[in-house]
């Protein structure tokens, strides 16, 4: 049986012994009109736990199985090789150990070196071995499980805590699994930044005014040396941004208190989802927008007036970033002034306020907190926005404030680092890590701060 | 009055015509209410014919309210739950504007000046009239700020030495300044919920309006900030006219002088508030107050 199968038998097996159980604790219980119940839980909780005995010992083993048995036997099957074989380096051994799976995923007979071929089946008769003793021990595992399982349904057994003690490690095994990720992704982008401040001194790439990240690959190419300082990509990071925050915090934040103070209920269940679909658009539809309508317009607007428009400049991808963040602002605004109770509108008015005055002096103030969060969110997905940049606002690290001129940003530059051949160690590859590092840590505190203000305003009300 | 004119107006259908201040036209009987709801022209500062409300699709919740408040005086509302007390209340200071899909009809007169019409902006009725809520809403501002929200708007202080005397007087008649003098920069909503009342009556009275009108005001207190909050509504009436709604009985014959009687949207007897707790003079009201009924 393969593990999808025994997976399926196994889910079987479990949903049969949490019927058997619960039935067995039914019988077991003494009918209410004889002094009632005497069983510590409910009859469901029997059968969970009569499931649990059955179903996690035995995935357990089945996971470990399947994670372990693979390179087990890759193991046993190199031993079978030919001396001069198995006596090279470590880089050709895994070659033939890929090579031998590849025979037995693509038939044996295809197999041109008989030593090969000999391996090969070797692999194949060691793994059906592997198949067939999981099967019977995970399948044996669940029917000990199921025994021990209905030994327990008694009356003084607490099935309920048990059951809840089970369910409550596994959420914390859910739970394990998110932070785990971020922490070695963390721990990679880390270790690889130091990788690359070992051969670029941190304060060059932090400080550093002129970033030009080509370095020779090959002894014979001639390429500069390279040079990482970072400073132009922040800047053109931050007035790129900075231009998208100035269009979309003033029309969402309006837009919200429109909608949330002034429209009919027929208008808001429109125009709401309207602005929704703004967030929907992928980016990379934005970024043609930006670089095929919206910058060549305000070339020709600057050309009008006498400006030397870049064709490709921060203003055009700032603008249509902002357009791209309208909703997260207007959306998030609207639900913060929702939330303003309406005793507090009641009270103002009661006072002789009119509606724009209540507005300003209660329900604004009230919102401010979770109106920052929601400014501090649209900051950090603009600083991450990469694909509008790549199409609208160039490549070229221009250290200036001019949005008339083409820049570039630091998540632009991760991927121009990246994309193309590129050797692994060379610093030039590093540097991408450094840039996501610092990129990281810049939303990070964004988030935090966001979060933390937000929390402060749930705190107001309740 | 006596007991003869009582019955007089309670017997002999008058007809009432409002001014001509081109709103609707109307003319009724009114016979609906037992009592003495009435008053003499120069006693009056609330006069209100023929009002009826609804809500949204046309739900009435106020069948024909006529009924006279005096001038400094204390009128208790009380009826059943969804009788229509919070809704008449509201129709006094326009609150009801606010409420989407909710419409008033009649006539409602302050000081004989329609409160609907034309030239009336609800802004500045508000000011004259002002509310408190059943729950204490203080708003998440300072203790101060609070109380001064409402001078702010209107201009009634021309400095700031104005306003920290309109503070302090405010506070001092709502019985709050004592306990809360040392921290006037703290926000408002930190206080006790009967302190919060308090700060609210405060911020209401802040803008010297005539009439206050009350929603239950007690009834998120305990005794102790109740009883405080009743002898502060004993002492206003000196300056103001109060409206109050009250599902306390009791509360109603300590602090009220004349109370009115509401069932199923329509106004049933007011009267001295002695007379309708000693003798009412209809059935549901005697059936309510003797406990018979919700
Ligand atoms: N905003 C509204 N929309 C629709 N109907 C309403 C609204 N407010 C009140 N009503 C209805 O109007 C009627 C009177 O309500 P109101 O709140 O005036 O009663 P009440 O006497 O104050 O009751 P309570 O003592 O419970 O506060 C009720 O039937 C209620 O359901
Ligand atoms: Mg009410």
């Amino acid at each position: 049986m393969n593990t999808l199968g025994i997976l399926l038998t196994l889910s079987v097996l479990a949903a049969f012994s949490y019927y058997i159980g619960r039935k067995r604790s039914l019988a077991l219980a003494t009918p209410a009109k004889r002094g009632g119940n005497n069983l510590h839980s409910l009859p469901g909780y029997y059968g969970y736990l009569v499931a649990i005995w059955c179903g996690i010992p035995a995935l357990i083993i089945l996971l470990l199985w399947s994670v372990l048995s693979d390179s087990i036997i890759t193991q046993m099957t190199l031993a079978h090789l030919p001396t001069e074989l198995q006596n090279q380096s470590g880089d050709q051994v895994s070659l033939i150990s890929n090579q031998i799976r590849n025979l037995v995923a693509n038939g044996i007979e295809t197999a041109t070196d008989p030593a090969m071929k000999v391996a090969a089946e070797e692999y194949s008769r060691l793994q059906g071995i592997s198949n067939m003793a999981k099967t019977v021990v995970v399948l044996v595992l669940a029917i000990i499980g199921f025994a021990i399982g209905m030994r327990f349904i008694k009356p003084t057994t607490r099935a309920r805590n048990q059951v809840e003690h089970v369910i409550q490690y596994v959420m914390i095994l859910c739970a394990a699994v998110a932070i785990l990720t971020t922490v070695g992704i963390i721990t990679s982008v880390l270790f690889e930044s130091i990788r690359f401040f070992g051969q670029v001194p941190a304060t060059d790439f932090l400080f550093g005014t002129h970033w030009s990240p080509q370095t020779a690959i090959r002894a014979d190419q001639v390429g500069g040396s390279g040079s990482f300082g970072a400073i132009p990509l922040f800047v053109g990071t931050l007035l790129i941004s900075a231009i998208a925050l100035l269009i979309a915090v003033p029309l969402g934040l309006m837009s919200a208190i429109y909608l949330s103070e002034y429209a009919s209920p027929f208008v808001r269940a429109y125009v709401k989802p309207a602005l929704e679909i703004l967030a929907g658009i992928p980016t990379v539809v934005y970024g043609f927008f930006a670089a095929l309508t919206v910058a060549p317009f305000i070339r020709d607007v600057g050309a009008m007036i006498g400006l030397n428009v870049a064709s490709e400049s921060a203003l055009a991808a700032g603008v249509v970033m902002g357009v791209m963040i309208i909703p997260f602002m207007s959306s998030l605004s609207d639900d913060v002034i929702n939330a303003v109770p309406q005793a507090m509108r009641d009270g103002s008015y009661g006072m002789g306020a009119t509606k724009s005055e209540t507005i300003k002096q209660v329900v604004l103030p009230a919102a401010l907190p979770g109106i920052v969060g929601a400014f501090l969110l649209a900051a950090s997905r603009a600083i991450g926005e990469t694909m509008i940049v790549v199409m609208a606002a160039g490549l070229s690290a221009n250290l200036t404030v001019n949005p008339l001129e083409a820049v570039t940003t630091v998540t632009v530059q991760i991927v121009t680092l990246l994309t193309g051949d590129q050797e692994f160690d060379s610093a030039k590859t590093l540097a991408a890590f450094a840039l996501g590092l610092a990129l990281f840590v810049v939303t990070l505190i964004l988030n935090i701060l966001a979060l933390q203000i937000v929390r402060k305003y749930r705190e107001q009300y309740e | 009055m006596t007991e003869a004119t009582l019955n007089m107006a309670a017997a002999a259908p008058q007809t009432h015509k409002p001014a001509a201040g081109g709103r609707e036209e109307f003319a009724h009987d009114i016979t609906g209410t037992v009592g003495k709801p009435f008053l003499d022209g120069k006693d009056t500062k609330f006069f209100s014919r023929g009002v009826n409300v609804f809500y949204t699709g046309n739900k009435q919740a106020i069948f024909d309210v006529n009924v006279d408040i005096g001038r400094n005086e204390v009128i208790a509302m009380i009826g059943p739950s969804g009788c229509g007390k919070s809704t008449f209340l509201r129709c006094l200071n326009r609150m009801n504007d606010t409420i989407a899909g909710c419409r008033v009809t009649g006539d409602i007169r302050l000081d004989g000046e329609d409160i609907h019409g034309k030239e009336q902006d609800p802004v500045l009725l508000r000011a004259r009239v002002g509310m408190v809520f059943q729950k204490p809403n203080p708003f998440p501002k300072s203790i101060y700020d609070n109380v001064a929200y409402g001078p702010r708007l209107h201009g009634l202080a021309a400095n700031r030495a104005e306003l920290d005397e309109i503070v302090e007087s405010s506070l001092t008649k709502a019985g709050l300044f004592k306990e809360v003098k040392d921290r006037l920069q703290t926000p408002g909503t930190g206080l006790s919920g009967g302190q919060q009342q308090r700060l609210c009556i405060a911020r209401t009275i802040a803008v010297s309006p005539e009439v206050i009108l009350m929603d239950e005001p007690t009834s998120a207190l305990d005794p102790i900030a109740t009883a405080t909050i009743e002898e502060l509504i004993d002492e206003l009436r000196q300056s103001f006219t109060i409206c109050i709604v009250t599902h306390s009985m009791q509360q109603a014959a300590r602090i009220s002088q004349r109370t009115a009687y509401f069932h199923m949207g329509k106004l049933v007897e007011v009267n001295n508030t002695k007379t309708v707790f000693t003798n009412p003079q209809h059935q549901l009201t005697e059936n309510y107050i003797t406990g018979r009924f919700g």
